[in-house]
């Protein structure tokens, strides 16, 4: 009987799989993730051998890129200096949406050791961008970063491209009743 | 050279400029120096052969609850021996001479305890801030430091 008997086998020569357009692109979307690397400290270092062929970070369909505006995601990886936080905040501004930020390290999640006399220190990277995913650490291992990337890509795969307003409505609706 | 010879040689050639030598092991040996004469000392321990001093090791900043210090680790790689100078300043005057033009690895030295303490090395051809942004408030190295509410609208405390 045509479509329904084909869907039985997907894979089969002439198969075809039943999705939706935003799962499709979203999929190519979670796998090509361009990121912009901000190394700061120790984190940076262990990041390096993140993407070194040990852990091979690009096997998540990753590719740094040198530039704001090429990239996706942005890695904030280590001490955020009150003087850094700045140029943080105008990279962050000039990458294109939609765009997502790591937050790795103890550092760049709540300020770490220095939370108390750090005079100079940013408590916290999300004071001045939005976070979507905090690896906590000090610093983390590899395979805490990777779990990190996962996600952030299983946040990107859940993501409304179409019916975005509608859905940044309910989720407004929802906040005010928690509130 | 020990640093009694060291001592002595000063001594003879600047007087009441040295204050003294104080040798208690197991801390290095320093001599305390008046600040007005710290140029031509400096400059007499470089370029004197006995001394040849060629390498300022360390210069640092110290706060005591009266004054500010700045301490001078001096080593010459020829004779292998080596000296501290200790020079006092009040703390609401805490001005030094610059031995920037002695040993250029003091220029970004001196820029460092200006920006954490306070010191004013005068004589310095660019004395601004190295690590902290121009527009910092306060040097954050001082004991009667207080962190700032906001830096640029942004929240600095925990």
């Amino acid at each position: 009987m045509g479509l329904l008997d084909r869907l039985d086998n997907p894979f089969e020569t002439g198969g075809i799989i039943l999705g939706t357009l935003e799962d499709v692109l979203n999929w190519g979307r979670s796998k090509s993730d361009w990121y912009l690397h901000f190394g700061l400290a120790c984190c940076a270092i262990e990041f390096m051998s993140m993407n070194a062929s040990h852990f091979d970070f690009m096997r998540f369909g990753i590719i740094p890129r040198a530039t704001p505006r090429q990239a996706d995601f942005i890695m904030i990886t280590g001490t955020v200096t009150l003087k850094m936080a700045e140029r943080i905040k105008v990279l962050w501004e000039q990458m294109a949406e939609p765009k997502y930020c790591i937050s790795v390290g103890s550092c760049a999640n709540s300020g770490g050791p220095y939370w108390q006399y750090g005079y100079h220190v940013l408590k916290g990277v999300d004071r001045i961008i939005p976070v979507h995913v905090y690896v906590p650490g000090c610093p983390p291992r590899p395979e805490a970063m990777e779990e990190g990337m996962m996600k952030l890509q299983s946040l990107i795969d859940q993501q409304a491209i179409f019916r975005k307003r509608q859905r940044i409505a309910e989720e407004e609706a929802l906040l005010k009743n928690k509130i | 050279m020990e640093i009694q010879e060291i001592f002595g040689v000063l001594k003879e050639k600047f007087g009441d400029a040295i204050i003294d030598l104080v040798n208690e092991p197991p801390s290095d040996p320093f001599i305390n120096v008046v600040p007005d004469k710290l140029f031509d000392i400096c400059l007499e321990l470089r370029d004197n052969p006995e001394f040849d001093f060629d390498y300022l090791m360390c210069l640092s900043g110290v706060d005591y609850p009266e004054t500010l210090q700045v301490v001078y680790h001096l080593y010459s790689l020829n004779k292998k021996h080596k000296v501290v100078l200790k020079v006092t300043v009040p703390k609401d005057n805490p001005k030094v001479p610059s031995i920037e033009r002695v040993w250029r690895s003091a220029d970004w030295h001196e820029r460092e305890a200006y920006d954490l303490f306070g010191i004013v090395f005068e004589g310095h051809h660019n004395l601004i801030r190295i690590l902290l942004p121009y527009d910092w408030e306060g040097h954050p190295l001082r004991k009667d430091y207080k962190e700032p509410e906001t830096y640029h609208g942004i929240r600095v405390p925990y």
